[in-house]
């Protein structure tokens, strides 16, 4: 069983993240559960959802203590990553993963996602455009399946669905470069 | 159209009432209930379901609307949580009492003070003693399920007694996992159209909410009592019919026993909870431990027969108990104690989860290494 971590800010959509990977990977024929680690939300305060992935049915309930792979949407909340991570840590960062002093045993890598949302969707929607980085450079989940699982969780947002897409696209492909 | 699809546990809910086809949804929205409603009141907007859905100024007004439904004689639905589910209880027994097969989905919350909005099972075990079946759920599948099964074991003529269909807030509710999710026509031929037992009919005139004299009043409360226990059998037969409709089922619709066989420990617990209690005791099998689980899907009735078969081998049982009884345990832990009066397995009690805490895989294994070594039960924090 794979365990991911999204951490975000409220309002950022980490959420989302996750719903739409679990959504996706389902898709991609393999079990998957997503769930908000319970916080309330507020705007702006750090937020934590988890999603697992398994070949097999997941009965397991409890939080996520030890992620396999963690996705930091906002790079000032990487000191907030507390939890161990074990394979690849995905930073929406312009800068070297050096620059960023995570203590950690896995992999770090930076792509630049906040950019690529702004110029592609207009604004820093960041949440859903992320799973394509995590696509490219984990293979846990196939662009296909991810836009199937946008149409799914955000069909009746029009013309937001189609940019989203196009965004992850061109972070798929600019992570895919890393 | 029957399809499997990843959505959130409410959505689920939210769906499995919509192929129940309820007439009026009185609703008050709640933590973590509300996405219950929300999707309902879609559902309505959307001409999905040809249901009326009532804004009411309080959970006191919802259930109160809930009994009103039923009075006219059509079936109705309602969702609440935590202090919702408290502002309902005077009302409760009345619906009980009045005979009305209504079904409710409580999205299970801790009560305040202090405040919390996190899971644990205060709001339902508060609520044991009002008549209501109480049916709870580990997973989003079986809460989808459920809801299904709630009307039928209701409005079986033999038993007549509203159902509280109990889901953990946010551990389900938010959760987003794959729900297999059934045809209109083949919920339609598991659930034909309610007909009424009794209800306000002006060409035959009826007294509802009758005041009973001291005469009287005890064998209404024997007659409730006595369809509790007729909803044991009912539940165990739905629950088989469920599974030849759509190829799923709970145990027996009351109670599962898990790897119990050559155990002489195992675990009690409730709710999504018994998903971990799984996979720790598919561990500990795996080293060689024998340690089994008994997953209680039915709070009210309890299966107190099929609990003594279950524990016939166990040398102790652990209840996880996700509610205190301030000033004496855990309530379950009590229930259970009761109901093995006189079998020769121990109970320990362990108050776990309060207000959203996290019961892990790791607090499970110290639930099992304190029973193994005949300790006490205490609060496992």
């Amino acid at each position: 069983m794979k365990q991911v971590l999204f951490l975000g800010r409220g309002g950022q959509g980490a959420v989302t993240s996750a719903q739409i990977l679990a959504i996706a990977t389902f898709k991609d024929g393999k079990y998957s559960q997503a769930f908000p680690n319970f916080g309330v939300e507020r705007m702006g305060a750090p937020v934590r959802s988890y999603c697992r992935i398994d070949e097999k049915e997941i009965t397991l309930r409890e939080q996520v203590y030890e992620a396999n792979y963690a996705i930091i949407l906002d790079p000032t909340l990487v000191k907030q990553l507390t939890e161990k991570v074990t394979e690849l840590i995905i930073v929406n960062s312009n800068k070297k993963p050096e620059e960023l002093g995570i203590v950690t045993d896995a992999k770090v890598k930076c792509v630049d996602i906040t950019s690529i949302a702004l110029k592609v969707i207009g604004k820093p929607f960041v949440n859903i455009a992320a799973i394509g980085a995590f696509s490219a450079l984990t293979g846990e989940v196939s662009i296909n399946a991810i836009d199937e699982a946008i149409k799914q969780q955000m069909g009746h947002k029009g013309t937001l669905v189609e940019k989203n897409i196009l965004a992850i696209k061109e972070v798929y492909e600019n992570a895919k470069r890393e | 159209m029957s399809e499997k699809k990843v959505i959130s546990g409410a959505e689920g809910v939210a769906i499995a009432v919509k192929l129940c086809k309820p007439k009026v949804l009185p609703m008050y929205p709640i933590t973590p209930s509300t996405l219950v409603p929300e999707k309902l009141s879609e559902f309505v907007f959307n001409g999905e379901i040809d249901s009326k859905m009532i804004h009411v100024e309080s959970e006191h007004s919802a259930i109160s609307a809930l009994y009103g439904a039923y009075a006219t004689g059509v079936r109705s639905f309602t969702a609440t949580a935590s202090q919702g589910l408290a502002l309902m209880h005077e009302i409760l027994p009345i619906v009980s009492g009045s005979r009305f097969p209504a079904v409710m989905f409580v999205a299970n919350r801790a009560l305040s003070g202090p405040l919390s909005i996190w899971n644990d099972h205060s709001d339902s075990m508060s609520e044991r003693d009002q008549g209501w079946i109480q049916l709870h759920c580990e997973s989003n599948q079986e809460a989808f399920d459920t809801i299904i099964m709630a009307y039928r074991i209701a409005e079986s003529k033999k038993v007549l007694l509203p159902v509280m269909v109990c889901a953990d807030g946010f551990y389900l509710t938010h959760a987003y996992e794959p729900i297999q999710i059934e045809d209109q026509e083949k919920v339609d031929a598991f659930l034909p159209d309610y007909t009424p037992e009794h209800y306000l009919d002006t060409t035959n005139p009826k007294t509802f909410g009758a005041f009973a004299q001291p005469n009287s009043y005890m064998e209404f409360k024997e007659e409730e009592e006595k369809a509790m226990r007729e909803a044991i059998r009912e539940i165990i037969k739905v629950s088989k019919e469920f599974d030849k409709s759509f190829g799923r089922k709970y145990g027996n619709g009351l109670v599962e026993g898990i790897n119990l066989e050559e155990a002489e420990y195992a675990v009690l617990g409730v709710g999504s909870v018994c998903g971990t209690i799984r996979e720790v005791i598919k561990e500990l099998n795996e080293q060689g431990k024998k340690i089994g689980l008994i997953k209680l899907k039915s709070i009210r009735p309890l299966p107190v027969e099929d609990l003594k078969i279950l524990c016939k081998d166990l040398k102790i049982l652990g209840v996880i108990d996700k509610h205190a009884s301030i000033g004496f345990g855990g309530a379950l832990t009590n229930d259970i104690r009761s109901a093995l009066m006189g079998e020769k397995v121990k109970v320990e009690g362990f108050v776990a989860g309060l207000g959203g805490r996290d019961i892990n895989k790791e607090k499970i294994k110290e639930l099992i290494n304190t029973i193994m070594k005949n300790k006490e039960g205490y609060w496992l924090k």
